[in-house]
């Protein structure tokens, strides 16, 4: 019975292969529900997005790169400010990740689409049309007023400067529509993969004898579906305020500005885990197929993944240790954040200890893994000092919490994103990426992102607070800043060389085979790019690495697990 | 010839980029007279609790690093697949209960610790009491400027906090209330206590006990809007004797001088006075900074400028120059009347 998979059957090459003009094919991605063209969809859509909110962040450190700089107006500033991060997290994070997942699920889990796939694509093209609407505000975000154009009140939009008497025009509300547009895209995603994950798993692939990135899935939709409503909620209160004269959050009439931190940090919180699981996910993927070695601890990789979901659940008032907080409260939401670094520990612990005994190939997507370990150990220790309540009065809303938490979504998640592009690129497109420039890519891009970030850590510490569109000479800040605009030159270079790497793979790439990376599951036992329907004959797995069963069957998997 | 091209619009970006540097109004050149406003260099009890927490936490996070971090360079030395390696898969290893156990159970042991101090340092720094020496200060966050308000002296200022050394064999610490007349502020002075939240219908507390005269640099925490980089402060701490001092000026009405008494009549004849007040004058307004004794305060608009007569002028001619976004509207005043204005201004010592 080691064979029980079906072998490898690329019908998809038989397809007679009609060249379509351009606006046919143009058509076909339009009106497509497949799972794959979708999640490439969020994934180049989102990688766009990547690039522009990146050049704003360039243009922030262009104005940071010397005291009292004067290339933008304060306001200016605000809006690049509030729209990146925006951007950043709602129109690159949450579309680049989902889009992964909603590649990789069915794919993994040996089925033929997701479970609905129409909701699939009204989920993408929701996102879209949402994250459209952000960028839109700088042209109508002026309103009725001439005082608008983009938001400019931080990604977090603390009240009361969201409401009418500070925030006028239309820019808050096409910050509130474009999020809450994304954030139902991203609901019917998450209520889709739960769906798919529950109910079409492949023959003999029970709950425990999915991938680890399959289970990822699965705490990340669960999360979403949690997290995502009181946002929302929150957004449709504020809107309230601002058009029927509400006051939730309108303080000058006795409404409560702290409400709303805890409705945004309710969610704020666990979407942090939103994006950084599916990380996760891909090194629990790449990292043991490079060290050729199965994942050490699978249930406990699992059980901690989790234990994390749940415990980020009660942590979101560390965000607010400086609000007053009773002491009573303060000291429950430190300990609850430290106890997020036991599984957080434990996760990394199971990483060394897969790669522990094992030959491992530094391929680039291997690269941006062992560098990901390292500067997810350094954000995961630098969020516990801000978890030690205390020490969060000095550094919150420091440069050494943007320092922090740039090195999760950077260091951690758009490296763990690089590498997911490098793995699994020659699955969805048949070619692989050139080596050489993804070194190139990959040696740019950590300089210039340890010279931007590391040096914040301590800009933070010496007093200097986030959000200022300048900062005057004397207060030791000049040098720390000039190291931290620099090194953007040497991460744009990285992301341009990425960008020329997969157009020229993608015009003249190497052929990538099947199976590039002599891989276990089962996205690498169907043709690269694999057919609309994935599998000819849904396949049959005995255990977690069925490519490795059929690889390997003197000594199989299920005899172990 | 593309070099050159590409040279050029280098060359003129960084041009362009000098030429952007705007005026700092002398404000370089007095910051650098003042140390780094660096977290790890306390003097009031709140900051150095924090900062010794923040060693004790900082050496566990170091050793904790040295310790993994070492252990991911060895795996990833030790462990490459070599260039005579025979292409054999390694053997698989599945799991390992015990370890899995003791490097869930060791963290545990740490986290404890970690919460048990931290806990520690949450209470003595928030829940300390007032002792009978203490001065009570009432700050008020406004876009973008800070006012305090002394209710036990009868002092309003703003922006540049004056409070007395305190000497920890009798100590008189200075508790602030805080609150928001708009958004949301931060009070932020990183020598002497850790940021507190100003916050609109929410009155907080805090205490800074400094025991160590000069100057330290501040400023707001939380984004408040166009002009929340330059919400600056400063907290000024003196002796006890130069604080009665200067407590004692602060609470005289400003000596009426004949000499200027053009520029005073300008000034109670124009829209000054519905947002500022100066004592003794009509001007009685509340929404702008109390100008009673302007000439005390080192720096003006929330510290964007130092206080001359000079950048008076351009300030109140128009405060976008030095602050744009500023809520004070230019006053489009004639330089006659500006000279007049300015002058009367420079005498509220």
């Amino acid at each position: 019975m080691a064979g029980s998979i079906e072998h490898p059957i690329a019908l998809g090459a038989d397809r007679e292969q009609v060249s379509l003009p351009l606006l046919g094919s143009v058509h076909e991605w339009v009106v497509t529900v497949d799972h794959k063209r979708l999640g490439m969809m969020y994934i180049g859509g989102g990688l766009v997005f990547f690039v522009i909110a990146g050049l704003q962040a360039a243009t922030i450190r262009l104005q940071l790169a010397i005291p009292e700089a004067g290339i933008v107006a304060p306001q200016v500033f605000n809006r690049l400010l509030t729209v990146h991060g925006t951007a950043m997290v709602f129109l690159v994070g949450m579309p680049v990740l989902t889009g992964f997942l909603n590649y990789l699920v069915p794919l993994m889990i040996g089925a033929r689409d997701l479970a609905f796939p129409r909701l699939n694509a009204f989920g993408f093209w929701l996102w879209l049309f949402g994250s459209l609407l952000l960028y839109f505000s700088y042209i109508g975000g002026d309103g009725l007023y001439g005082a608008g154009s983009a938001p400019d009140v931080g990604w977090f939009a603390y009240a009361p400067l969201t409401e009418r008497a500070f925030s006028r025009g239309n820019s808050t509300d096409y910050w509130i529509l474009s999020i809450l547009l994304t954030s139902v895209g991203s609901t019917a995603t998450a209520i889709n993969l739960l769906t798919s994950i529950f109910c079409m798993r492949c023959e003999g692939m029970t709950l425990r004898k999915m991938p680890v990135l399959v289970w990822l899935a699965a705490v990340v939709s669960f999360l979403m579906c949690v997290a995502l409503p009181p946002l929302s909620a929150a957004q449709i209160m504020l809107l309230l305020d601002r058009f029927l004269g509400a006051h939730f959050f309108d303080t000058q009439a006795g409404g409560s500005a702290i409400l709303w931190q805890h409705f945004f940090w309710i969610f704020g919180h666990p979407e942090v885990y939103i994006l950084v699981f599916p990380a996760f996910a891909f090194a629990n993927e790449i990292i043991p197929v490079f060290s050729r070695k199965v994942i050490f601890g699978y249930s406990v990789m699992v059980a901690a993944s989790c234990a994390i979901a749940i415990i980020s659940l009660s942590v979101w008032a560390h965000h607010m240790f400086s609000v007053g907080m009773a002491p009573a409260g303060n000291a429950f939401f430190a300990a609850s954040t430290m106890l997020v670094s036991v599984p957080t520990g434990i996760k990394i612990f199971n990483w060394i200890g897969t790669m522990w005994g094992g030959k491992i190939r530094f391929r680039v997507p291997m690269l941006f893994s062992v560098a990901f370990l390292v500067q997810f150990l350094i954000a995961g220790l630098t969020g516990i000092m801000l978890g030690v309540a205390p020490f969060d009065w000095q550094l919150t809303d420091t440069y050494f919490v943007v320092a922090h938490f740039h090195y999760v979504l950077i260091g951690a998640i758009i490296f763990m994103i690089f590498a997911a592009i490098y793995y699994w690129f020659p699955k969805a497109t048949g070619k692989m990426l050139s080596e050489r420039l993804g070194k190139w890519h990959f040696w740019l891009f950590l300089i210039g992102f340890h010279m931007t970030f590391d040096t914040m850590h301590f800009a933070g510490m010496r007093g200097m607070p986030r959000r200022i569109y300048t900062y005057q000479p004397g207060r030791g800040l000049d040098t720390l800043n000039l190291i931290e605009s620099v090194g953007v030159i040497f991460q744009a270079a990285g992301v341009l060389i990425l960008l020329i790497n997969v157009i020229r793979s993608i015009r003249s790439g190497e052929p990538a085979g099947d199976d590039p990376w002599d891989a276990w599951t089962l996205e690498w036992s169907t043709s690269s790019p694999p057919p609309e329907y994935n599998f000819a004959t849904l396949p049959v797995v005995r255990s977690r690495r069925p490519l490795w069963d059929l690889k390997h069957p003197e000594d199989p998997d299920w005899k172990y697990e | 010839m593309m070099m050159k091209r590409w040279l050029l619009a280098i060359a003129a970006m960084m041009a362009s980029a000098t030429l952007a540097v705007a005026n700092d109004w002398g404000m370089g050149d007095a910051n650098s007279k003042i140390p780094p406003s660096s977290i790890f260099s306390p003097v009031s009890t709140p900051a150095s609790d924090i900062s010794t927490l923040a060693f004790f936490v900082l050496a566990i996070t170091g050793a904790i690093f040295l310790i993994v971090g070492g252990l991911i360079v060895y795996s990833i030395v030790r462990f490459r697949a070599r260039a005579d390696d025979d292409g054999r898969e390694p053997p698989q290893v599945y799991g390992s209960n015990p370890i899995e156990f003791a490097w869930t159970t060791v963290p545990i042991i740490i986290v404890f610790v970690l919460i048990l101090i931290t806990a520690r340092t949450i209470y003595t720094v928030q829940a300390a009491a007032r002792p009978p020496g203490a001065i009570a200060v009432r700050v008020i966050g406004h876009q973008w400027w800070w006012e305090f308000q002394y209710p036990e002296l009868g002092i309003v200022t703003a922006n540049e906090l004056h409070v007395p050394l305190s000497d920890p064999k009798n100590p008189t610490p200075t508790f602030l209330v805080l609150e928001s007349a708009d958004v949301a502020h931060s009070f932020w002075v990183p020598r002497l206590a850790g940021k507190t939240d100003v916050i609109p219908n929410h009155k907080n507390t805090m205490w800074i006990d400094p025991h160590q005269a000069g100057t330290f640099l501040g400023q707001c925490a939380e984004f408040c809007g166009t002009e929340h980089a330059m919400m600056l402060l400063r907290v000024i701490v003196e002796p006890r004797g130069d604080f009665q001092k200067w407590a004692a000026a602060e609470k005289q009405a400003p000596v009426q001088d004949a000499s200027v008494a053009r520029g005073r009549a300008l000034f109670e004849s124009t829209a000054c006075v519905s947002c500022h007040t100066i004592r003794g004058t009509q001007a009685t307004g509340t929404f702008g900074p109390d100008l009673t004794h302007l000439m005390s305060r080192e720096t003006l608009g929330a510290g964007v400028a130092m206080n001359t007569p000079e950048h008076l002028k351009i300030w109140v001619h128009d405060p976008e120059e030095m602050k744009p976004g500023a809520l004070m509207p230019a006053m489009n005043l004639e330089q006659k009347d500006l000279d007049g204005l300015v002058a009367y201004l420079a005498t509220l010592k």
